[in-house]
Order: C-alpha cells, then structure tokens, then sequence
C-alpha cells in the first residue's frame, strides 16, 4: 500500500509585528503531525514565534498564464502612486 | 560538490537557433535573472536536470547522517555528542528542504527516495567512505561541509527559485557545521601528540576525497555547459576546486598539519595555490559502488525506510479514522 503522507506549506511569524511567511513544506498524516514537523524542521534556531500549517492541496494559486490579467492593468494607473503628483517645493508637509 | 555530473539528456548545449520561441522566451528570462518559479512554463530537459541535482543534493543530505551517526554514541564528552546530533537534524532538515523544492517540479517523495534506493540516481561520491575515529568527525565538518559551502553559495543564486530558497536557508546553517569540524581538529592539534597524530591521518584520508567532491573538470561537458546556460550551476568544477584549496590550505597551517600533496605549492604569480594529480580512477571507481562503504550506505538506508513502512502506514490510518469520526460528528 502506498501511503505517502500529504503535502503541508508552513509559514512562519518570525517576531511579533511581523506576518507570517512561507518557510516551506514539508509531508504529515495530520495537522498535529504538520505542527510538529515544522517546529522540527523550520524553527531550530528560533526563527519563529509562530506557525501555520496549511494543506498544500488547499492552496488556491493564481495561474502563470494570468499574469498578464490580472496585474497588468495596474500599470497604467501611475495615478495610484503619490509621486504622480508633484508638489511645489514651498508647499511642505504633504 | 554535492550533486556530482548531472546528466542533462543532451548531446550539446542548445543555441537560440534550435529553440522554439517559447524556449527563446524561457532562456531570456534566465539571462536576465528572472527566477523561474514552479508553476511556470520550461524545457522539459531543465525540469529533468534540475530533478536529478536537486535530488541528488537530497540524497546526499541524508546519506551523509550515517557517516557521522556512527560517532554519536562514542562522542569524547556531552557537549560534543549533543553538537553533533544537531549538526546531524540539520543534515535531516536539510534533506527535507531540497526533497520539497524537487517536489514543486511535480515528481513524489516516495518516487524519489525509491530512485535512490534503487540505484538510479547517486549521492555525493564523499560519503562513501568510512569514518574510522573521532578525528574524521572533525575532518568532516571542516573540509566535507567546506567543500559543500564552496558549492552552496554560489546556487543561492541560481535560476529556480524553490532550489536557491533552500540553498539560502542551507548556507545560514552550513557554516555551524564547517566550524564545529575545525574546533574538533584544533582541539585535537593542542592535545597530546597521539591525538594530533590522529588529525593528521584524517587529514590524510579526507583530503583527496573531499577535492573529488567537486567532480572532473567540466571544461568539456557538455552537460555543464548547458547547465551553466540554464543557471542550474553557476561556476565550473575546477574553479571551485581552486577555491576550496586557496582558502583551506592556510587553514592546515594553522593547525599545524600537513596537506598530503607532495605537489602542493603557492605559485605567487597567480595568487592560488597549485596541487597534484587527483586520481580520477578512484573517484570513478566509488562512483560505480566500488568504494569502501556504498553497499553498506544503500543497505542501512533501505532498512530504515522498510522499517519505518508501518509507521507510516499507521499514521495515516489513524489520520483517516479520526477525519471520517470527526466528519460523522458534524454530520
């Protein structure tokens, strides 16, 4: 029988006011298992104050063939960004 | 190095001429350093390539803990036994990293691990050999882990992204281990003369197999050529051979042991030391199986992984009987 473990993403919150980050993954019959294993293999020199462990399967990812879609038409919203908006040099604080 | 003459499955190095566009389009991404991540479109060879150095690497992660298991129970104090088995989960851990990152290019752990049990593919030609007295632990850590860092640091850099993630991570880790072997082979160089004695027979033993780590000179490979294109291996052979001995050699001088090359000298000219003939034969023959302890290796990870057959199988029993009772409980 062939029972290969799934596959978990770990990410980690390496101090308070962080986000959590993707560290990697890593293979468990269960969550509990997941948790353990991450703490084995990605926190060893207290990289972190925190763990998630997520199914790999239930990572919902965008395509790369959608790039284009989805984040080319920010590109041309320049206006979006406040140095779009020159200021004159007497005017301070904004 | 560890991921020894990884076979690309071509006979020469592609040029943009026999590429289709979508090939022209994946190679000028690599030529400007755009990281190729794992659910983007490449070459099928790249995706081969990249499997088999990737898993080599893993590979010889883990079959390297068994060298240095052998030393955990006779470690000389407490300190040094507990230095080693964290130097030794850092080598699981990094075994674990490198099998995910070759996970991403769709193949199984399971398909993996049987790869090298059966044979197919190799690990590094260095962890054939055996490890005799506490001495080789320090070689280990100083020159095996050196010479592993040589080639690490450079693939921090390299094309695909989940591999050179792992190498960063790696790298951090790896100089912990470098330095544990030279404080072994210092600590042993201050001791009595027999202990210093001892230093120097693995210095004498682990030398010439840790230059042939690097592998042959790739100069005429047309599978490194083709993976220095790919950015899959940054920098020849030779070239990091030559680093490996520039920054080691004074390190011997330090401890006050002698490097067993009679050719060895520092040419002044070129700012890099030059050595003596690497016999090439031996490093073929371990490759084949032929070296000291390649059976044993297989062997001793064969029984692990059958061994542990049930313990696996159990836990995702047990893991599928609580999700169905928990599912039943909702219901």
């Amino acid at each position: 029988m062939t029972s290969e473990w799934p596959l978990w993403e770990v990410f980690i919150r390496s101090q308070h006011g962080l986000a959590h980050k993707h560290a990697g993954s890593l293979h468990a019959s269960d969550a509990e298992m997941a948790m353990k294993n991450a703490r084995d293999v990605y926190t060893r020199r207290n990289e972190g104050v925190s763990i998630w462990v997520v199914k790999s399967a239930d990572v919902v990812a965008s395509a790369p063939g959608d790039r284009e879609a989805l984040f080319d038409p920010a590109n041309d919203k320049v206006y979006r960004h406040p140095t779009f908006f020159p200021m004159p040099d007497e005017v301070k604080h904004i | 190095m560890y991921a020894q003459m990884v076979d690309t499955g071509l006979n020469k190095v592609v040029d943009a001429s026999q590429m289709s566009p979508q090939e022209q389009a994946f190679q000028a991404r690599i030529d400007a350093d755009v990281k190729v991540e794992p659910r983007d479109w490449m070459p099928e060879a790249y995706r081969r390539t990249l499997v088999r150095q990737i898993q080599q690497h893993a590979h010889s992660e883990v079959v390297g803990q068994l060298p240095e298991g052998n030393w955990v129970t006779r470690a000389p104090t407490l300190k040094r036994k507990a230095i080693l088995m964290a130097k030794i989960q850092d080598e699981a851990g990094h075994g674990l990293y490198l099998y995910s990152a070759a996970e991403t290019l769709g193949v199984s752990r399971d398909d993996l691990i049987d790869d090298l049990h059966a044979g197919k593919v190799k690990y590094s030609s260095i962890f054939n050999y055996p490890t005799l007295n506490w001495a080789d632990i320090g070689a280990i850590g100083w020159l095996v882990d050196g010479a592993a860092i040589m080639n690490q640091i450079p693939l921090c850099r390299c094309s695909y992204g989940p591999y050179a993630r792992a190498m960063v991570r790696i790298c951090k880790e790896e100089s912990f281990h470098q330095r544990q072997g030279f404080d072994i082979m210092m600590a042993m160089c201050r001791g009595s003369a027999d202990q210093k004695a001892m230093a120097q027979d693995a210095l004498d033993r682990w030398w010439w197999p840790s230059l042939m780590m690097f592998g042959p000179s790739d100069a005429e490979s047309v599978h490194s050529a083709q993976s220095m294109r790919w950015k899959i291996k940054l920098l020849s052979n030779d070239e990091l051979r030559q680093r490996f001995v520039d920054q080691t050699v004074p390190q011997a001088e330090y401890l006050g042991l002698r490097v067993p090359d009679p050719a060895l000298r520092w040419n002044a000219q070129s700012g890099h030391y030059e050595t003596g003939p690497i016999d090439w034969a031996e490093f073929q023959a371990v490759l084949r199986g032929h070296g000291p302890c390649n059976r044993d290796r297989i062997r001793v990870r064969k029984e692990a992984w059958d061994d542990g057959q049930w313990v696996r199988e159990a836990a995702m029993a047990h893991a599928r009987k609580r999700a169905e009772r928990e599912s039943r409980a909702a219901a």
